[in-house]
């Protein structure tokens, strides 16, 4: 263990920030926001594994987290394409308004 | 343990015509949608036939990440024939939609490398990479008509979803790696075996939300709610791929990993609960797609409630936990492949720009103006409500005879009631085809090369239902 400060605090941190992304993709009607409580989403998962992979001494979870980093570029991406997309056809960026077909 | 260069052929092949090669033809050669179809077409083919070579050869590579031959090599077999089948049936339907446009196939071919991943997982990077490199060119497919808002809706709605179930399935990793100090499978078996974890519940947690995650990405209640609108909206050909491959897909992912986090005989006391917690989700899932199902007048989303009720009939494999059940899995897929692309492929050749021509009232009377498809349609119909003596039927009677075989009589029963319900919306749309008359002349069709892929769907619709032994014969190479 090489800080002093207990793996709980960690964990804590990160499932705050989990959830506070979750809430923020479920309660936000606005697509940028909701990305950016995506990636928080991912963040706090970052977190978990370092800590972790500190906590236990096992270098896996550090790798995996620049897997996670590279995955998460590549959906933002894809994800600002498809807003672009939608906004350049329909003039919004507000999901509540995407509703041709039923949700 | 190094590399095994024969065995890692399969996965090398297709990652180096896709990055090393493909990519240099697309960015060199112009007007090149021929050429770029061709190469991947045989692409796919290449790596199938290296795929069916390997079969045999099991054991790990890349250092234990990665497993080869036996069930990996069945399920690249079946992406790549899948995506064959798709390649073909898409060129017609783009040039017809006017967007015929070469990333398509590179998308595709990205999409089977990332599932042929999925399939050959034996540690959490390598599955969390297979499940984003597929689901990554899924959301590109689905919103590939860039001036239809309805294909940007379903991308934008798959996205989203997609994206939110990412976070719950890497959150669940996360915590699995945290509590067993592992990434590979084989490690993690022996600790959750044991019970040794120093953090039971954050085991739990974590096993719940990888489950949460798959769940999503085989549309199992109550995560499915993204597939009626994604399959509606997106361009029929991508419907069809994502609902086919993109489910075995995820199903193999789904029978390692759930028989890495819950062995038989394990000390963890979350198994228990786990198994029924699926039970329970199968059990609704089938029934909420069925009865969904029954109420759609749109063809294409009738389909995708029917593929979200077969995920739960394919979850009783997963439930049941054996060795037979997972190999009813196999089986199932493979023929649910075949039908539910037929259906799809017949679908795309019958629709008119500006998603025409998709109601139920528009297929009446179709055995007069289109016998041929309409009878492919009829048998395809069939075999996925679980009629004999197509592939969907014995499918079905393997996963029913695992379940009851684990003790889940009571799943097995609501199982056969709800595919009861759904014979009403298989063999209604049999009835409209074939009892109603033809509204207006019918519109002349075009198949093309599409017709490639329904001779194909429809001749393994009818061989895996009357010949089940053959690929009942490939499993025994599996374990």
């Amino acid at each position: 263990m090489p800080t002093t400060i207990p793996l709980d605090w960690y964990l804590m941190l990160s499932a705050v920030l989990f959830v506070t992304g979750v809430i923020g993709v479920i309660t936000r009607r606005n697509a940028i926001i909701i990305f950016m409580s995506l990636e928080l989403m991912l963040n706090a998962v970052n977190l978990t594994m370092v800590s972790f992979s500190a906590y236990n001494g096992n270098i896996g979870g550090q790798m995996f987290v620049f897997f996670i980093m590279a995955v998460a570029a590549a959906e933002a991406a894809v994800g600002l394409a498809i807003v672009l997309a939608l906004f350049r056809n329909k003039q919004t960026v507000y999901v509540d308004e995407v509703n041709l077909m039923k949700w | 343990m190094g590399i095994d260069l024969f065995g890692s052929l399969p996965l090398v092949v297709i990652w180096l015509a896709l990055g090393g090669v493909g990519i240099v033809i697309q960015a060199f050669v112009r007007d090149n949608t021929r050429l770029v179809f061709g190469y991947y077409i045989s692409t796919l083919i290449a790596t199938g036939v290296l795929a069916a070579l390997t079969f045999g050869h099991t054991g790990l590579t890349f250092d234990g990440m990665v497993t080869m031959g036996g069930s990996g090599a069945f399920f690249d077999i079946l992406f790549c024939v899948t995506g064959i089948l798709t390649m073909l049936a898409a060129r017609p339907y783009l040039q017809r939609e006017d967007s015929e446009i070469d990333e398509f196939y590179t998308l595709l071919v990205s999409a089977v490398s990332g599932m042929m991943l999925m399939a050959h997982a034996n540690n959490l990077v390598v599955l969390f990479v297979g499940v984003e490199l597929m689901s990554i060119s899924f959301y590109v497919m689905a919103g590939f008509f860039r001036k239809s808002i309805r294909s940007i809706e379903a991308a934008l709605k798959y996205f989203l979803l997609g994206a939110f179930a990412t976070g719950f399935l890497v959150y669940g990793m996360a915590l699995v790696y945290g509590s067993t100090n592992a990434l590979d499978y084989a490690t993690i078996t022996s600790v959750v075996r044991a019970g040794t974890t120093p953090f039971p519940m954050l085991l739990a947690a974590g096993v719940t939300l990888m489950a949460v995650g798959l769940c999503f990405k085989i549309a199992a209640f109550p995560f499915h709610q993204w597939a009626p609108d994604v399959y509606q909206g997106s361009p029929t050909v991508v419907s069809a791929f994502m609902s086919t491959a993109g489910k075995a897909a995820a199903f193999s992912a789904f029978i390692p990993a759930f028989t890495m986090l819950m062995p038989v005989g394990a000390g963890a006391s979350y198994v228990m609960n786990m198994q029924l917690a699926l039970a329970v989700i199968a059990a609704v899932t089938m029934l909420v797609g069925n009865i969904s199902a029954v109420a759609q007048s749109n063809v294409k989303r009738m389909l995708a409630f029917s593929s979200v009720a077969h995920a739960g009939y394919l979850l009783m494999g997963i439930v049941s936990g054996t060795a037979a059940g997972h190999q009813a899995i196999v089986f199932y897929l493979t023929a649910y492949t075949f039908m539910q692309l037929g259906a799809f492929v017949i679908v795309s050749i019958l629709e008119r720009e500006n998603d025409g021509h998709l109601e139920f009232s528009d297929y009446a009377g179709l055995s007069k103006t289109h016998p041929v498809l309409a009878f492919l349609m009829a048998m395809f119909m069939f075999s996925l409500a679980g009629i004999p003596p197509f592939a969907g039927f014995f499918g079905k009677y393997m996963l029913f005879i695992a379940a009851i075989d684990s003790g889940f009589t009571w799943l097995t029963i609501i199982a056969v009631v709800s595919s009861v319900i759904s014979v009403y919306f298989y063999l209604g749309l049999v009835v409209k085809m074939y009892f109603s008359d033809p509204v207006g002349e019918g519109h002349a069709t075009n198949p093309g090369t599409a017709a490639l892929t329904l001779g194909v769907a429809a001749a393994f619709t009818v061989l895996l239902g009357v010949l089940p032994s053959v690929l009942q014969s490939m499993f025994t190479a599996f374990h």
